[in-house]
């Protein structure tokens, strides 16, 4: 039987009182919001703070705010929060696809947006527990030196899991951090780094307090997610895409951006660039896919085999291009998703 | 010792395990209950999981498609230790004659130790691997003496009341009722080989032994017992030492004994899985319970029906021939008026006969097999199943949907429609997962660091099975042709109606997208390799390549019974010899 290790637990109110806490408790620290992510990793012991610093009693991360300029979403809504929001699911529909897709609705009852941002990244020789780990000699993530997906590797390889990662930064969301110290924005991409370990430019002693989207009009987006299970899973490939159209079908902007192939969401600027400019056409919905497909740099750490996943990153591409150009691809939704997904 | 309610066993719960061995131990010396609970990692490792089986098949088969001889070669990956893996390796050569007409057969198998969690007796234990290839080799001769694989098989099923090649003794068999049954639902004349790219449609067949004939552990028991107890308030006791394990063992029993005496289940109380109050069964494994619990049942309320009847003859002043128990009455079939209370043609029976009780126990009937290994076969009736599964296929990705399954089961009657609607919808769930994603990984890690060898996956978010949500429309058919050796007629269905699964769906994938994958799991990856090779111009197919030599002994040699075969081996060396030889190698 696996067992949580001894903590402190503190359930501030406020935002100001988690900062404080968080300052004095310094990096053996941690915060909890859902714990869907935490609570089995502490049984595993890839994670063991000292202290938790619970989320769940702070009504401010809860606040939600969905006008036409934009929206401004609490980081401690639930997944089912967001699901449920149909002004989102109308206006964001490739956020509102991510979200629906997140493990089941047991989890997402609990697990929080800002949860799934700041999601452990994943790889098969670390999401095992303490002996299984110590059996190989750990690895360098926890406990350990080696890579074990690839030896000579310096970094740590494991992958970025998260859904709603990859369709909020193909919406251009920023997040804000808060600390002791202040508050700062930034672009939410630029929460990621491509390491497995670091894979966070938060600090410890920040929280993640909430994520920003700007004006939706003109703009239309879409969430594909590979994975074994319509049930559940984490993703192995997704692709989020979002395009804006002028009247004519022309492409003013576009954003696509990969998620599970590396340690951090993966925009594809020159994939967009084969957009832009273009209306959504058989041959530019190519040229982007190509071009995407080359960002697609999966390891041998997740389910599925490596050459498969990356062979497949250019139809998935394909398949939210012409979703947004207007196709009917409810069923190869069904049959890839299990669900119709059909946004508002 | 009480065997309390519990989940369902699959097999990997008939070894005894070293920890359990520990708790009793443990619970004498402290003289206090004892309990340990295993994390999932560890269950992964002393579950005892399916055999991976390496096959090779080599079938003789004429021009108009029937079977001439087949020759199986079997190598299986054992893991660490022994388990049952001796019975499981002679499964998965037993039963592969009992299904088709086989005028010839011969049976190499072959079991290898590795550093690996050991593998046993997994739901259909041996029986799914081969079923797998020869299905799919079937699919590939109907393929090329293009015949349509429905109208094939129906030629060459094996026939009622006959004795196999191997000296196996089946009963009844409604296979060719089974395979009409899917062919007409699933529409599939109208379907196979005529649907678009990419839609396609599979079938296989399956047999499976209704209980082992023979005990795994030998010995001169009957195979099931049971007592009943009549009390003079009508009610009934059955004892019996059957294990429910979610199956509804006890429904049956009761259902059983109520149709017998004509009383309801709701007046029967039963006590089951207690050594200090039961007689003896085996266990709840193999398929047996129904059959051999339900004989032993059955006559045991017969015997208790009579002393019923004979009193109440009495009292009615009837011929005893002439009664009937329905209804919770006993009554004249000529007059059904005339008649008495259950209850009280119980007080009648007790005051003329005294205290009311009565045994019945079973034991199967005794196998014409006399070769050794022939142990591992026989049963008193086999059940068939036929599957048609429909698939759709992405030529682009490989990616692989299940779209429907129509199950046909041969079950001899179903004693209870719901609980075996259950065991067969459960079956199709369990092969669906283990044609499309179940899979023991292990990897070995470069050896100038560790070098361990670890099961990849110990856990069962990244051991993939299918959930309720994963499921396809499901069309579940229960055949219903007594046999005579069931109780009622009834035949097994917990482990039958799984074996069709696995090669239907390789299948129904060959006829959507002309590629063979010939291994399970059948991935999109997999399917993706396949069409390129189709492609590129090469053999479109996935699978193992070749079979390793392994030097077999001599094998046994036993006539088929139409060749004057009494079903012992004509080369059987003595005792004596076969020491000696072991202690030649030793030297």
């Amino acid at each position: 039987m696996m067992r949580l290790p001894r903590f402190d637990y503190h359930a501030p109110s406020t935002i100001a009182e988690a900062a404080e806490i968080l300052a004095g408790e310094g990096p053996a620290a941690m915060l909890i919001a859902g714990g869907t992510d935490l609570l089995p990793n502490m049984k595993r012991r890839q994670q063991t703070p000292g202290t938790l610093v619970a989320l769940r009693g702070i009504d401010e991360l809860r606040q939600h705010d969905v006008e036409t300029a934009g929206a401004t979403l609490g980081a401690g809504l639930t997944l089912t929060d967001v699901v449920r929001n149909d002004d989102l699911r109308e206006r964001y529909a490739g956020l509102w696809q991510a979200a629906v897709q997140v493990a089941t609705p047991h989890l997402r009852n609990m697990g929080t947006l800002g949860g799934n941002l700041c999601l452990d990244t994943r790889c098969n020789y670390y999401d095992q527990n303490y002996e299984w780990r110590k059996a190989i000699s750990f690895c360098m993530k926890k406990d350990g030196e080696t890579c074990w997906v690839a030896p000579a590797s310096k970094r740590c390889l494991a992958v970025s899991s998260t859904d709603t990662a990859p369709a909020l930064a193909s919406l251009d969301a920023r997040v804000r951090l808060v600390s002791k110290e202040g508050s700062r924005e930034l672009a939410l991409l630029d929460l990621y780094k491509d390491d497995g370990i670091q894979y966070l430019s938060r600090r410890p002693d920040e929280i993640l307090v909430s994520v920003s989207l700007p004006e939706s009009s003109g703009w239309a987006s879409t969430y594909w997610k590979l994975r074994r299970r319509g049930s559940f899973d984490f993703p192995v490939l997704s692709v989020a895409a979002a395009v804006k159209q002028a009247g004519d079908g022309t492409i003013e902007d576009a954003r696509i951006v990969l998620g599970a192939v590396a340690s951090a969401p993966r925009i594809s600027e020159d994939g967009a660039a084969c957009l832009i400019g273009n209306a959504l056409t058989d041959e530019s919905i190519d040229a982007a896919a190509s071009r995407v497909a080359t960002q697609s740099k999966p390891m041998d750490n997740t389910d599925f085999v490596l050459h498969w996943r990356k062979r497949v990153t250019a139809e998935f591409v394909r398949y939210a291009l012409r979703e947004l150009r207007g196709d009917p691809m409810g069923e190869t939704r069904r049959r890839i998703a299990q669900h119709e997904l059909i946004p508002l | 010792m009480i065997a309390c309610p519990n989940g369902g066993g699959f097999g990997g719960k008939s070894d005894i395990f070293g920890h359990e061995i520990v708790v009793c131990k443990a619970a004498l010396d402290l003289g206090r209950p004892v309990k340990i609970a295993l994390n999932r990692e560890e269950v992964f490792y002393c579950h005892r999981g399916r055999h991976p089986v390496l096959m090779k098949f080599r079938t003789g088969v004429t021009s108009e498609g029937k079977l001439t001889g087949m020759h199986l070669q079997t190598l299986l990956d054992g893991g660490a230790y022994g388990s049952y893996g001796v019975a499981s390796t002679f499964y998965t050569g037993a039963l592969a004659t009992v299904t088709y007409e086989l005028p010839r057969y011969r049976f190499d198998g072959c079991r290898v130790f590795t550093n690996k969690p050991a593998c046993g007796p997994k739901r259909g234990h041996g029986t799914p691997q081969p079923r797998f290839g020869q299905e799919v080799q079937l699919d590939k001769i109907a393929a090329s003496l293009k015949l349509d694989p429905a109208e094939m098989r129906l030629q060459m099923i094996a026939p009622a009341q006959s004795v196999t090649a191997n000296h196996m003794k089946i009963s009844t068999i409604a296979l060719g009722e089974c395979i009409r049954r899917v062919t007409a639902a699933s529409d599939w004349s109208n379907k196979h080989g005529k649907l678009p790219e990419g839609k396609g449609v599979g079938l296989a067949c399956g047999s499976y032994l209704s209980g082992a004939g023979l005990p795994i552990y030998w010995n001169k028991m009957p195979h099931s017992g049971v007592q009943i107890k009549l009390d003079r308030g009508g009610g009934v006791t059955v004892f019996c030492g059957c294990t429910e394990i979610g199956q509804g063992s006890d429904d049956v029993l009761v259902g059983l004994v109520a149709e017998v005496l004509g009383t309801h289940p709701d007046d029967i109380c039963c006590v089951t899985g207690d050594t200090d109050l039961t007689p003896v069964d085996l266990g709840s494994y193999s398929s047996r319970v129904t059959l051999m619990m339900g004989n032993a049942a059955i006559q045991a309320a017969e015997r208790a029906r009579e002393s019923l009847r004979t009193a109440a003859a009495d009292k009615l002043d009837v011929p005893a021939e002439r009664l009937v128990f329905a209804d919770r009455r006993v009554f004249d079939t000529e007059d059904p008026d005339r008649g008495m209370s259950f209850r009280d043609a119980i007080i009648a029976a007790e005051e003329r006969f005294g205290t009311l009780g009565s045994v019945g126990s079973y034991t199967p009937p005794r196998s014409p097999a006399r070769y050794k290994g022939g142990g591992v076969g026989p049963s008193a009736a086999y059940s068939y199943s036929a599957a048609i599964v429909g698939v759709t296929v992405d030529p682009a990705t490989g990616w692989l949907n299940v779209d429907d399954v129509w199950c046909a089961h041969d079950i001899g009657r179903a004693l209870n429609p719901v609980l075996a609607r259950g065991q067969v919808e459960g079956s199709v769930y369990m092969g669906l997962g283990e044609a499309l994603m179940e899979e023991q990984i292990f990897r070995r890690l470069p050896k100038k660091l560790s070098g361990a060898l670890v099961h990849k996956i110990p856990s069962l978010l990244e051991y993939k099975s299918p959930t309720s949500h994963d499921m396809p429309r499901l069309h579940t058919i229960l055949v219903e042709e007594p046999d005579p050796n069931g109780p009622m007629g009834a035949k097994e269905v917990g482990q039958g109606p799984l074996l069709p699964i696995m090669p239907a769906v390789a299948n129904a994938v060959f006829d959507a997208v002309g590629v063979r994958i010939d291994e399970v799991p059948i991935t999109p990856d997999k399917i993706a390799k396949a069409l390129e090779l189709k492609r590129q111009g090469k053999e479109p197919r996935v699978g193992p390549k070749t079979f390793p030599e392994i030097e077999w002994p001599e094998a046994l040699q036993v006539p088929p019974p139409w060749e004057g075969g009494d079903g012992k081996a004509i080369n059987d060396p003595d005792r004596k010899r076969a020491a000696k030889l072991t202690e030649e190698a030793r030297r």
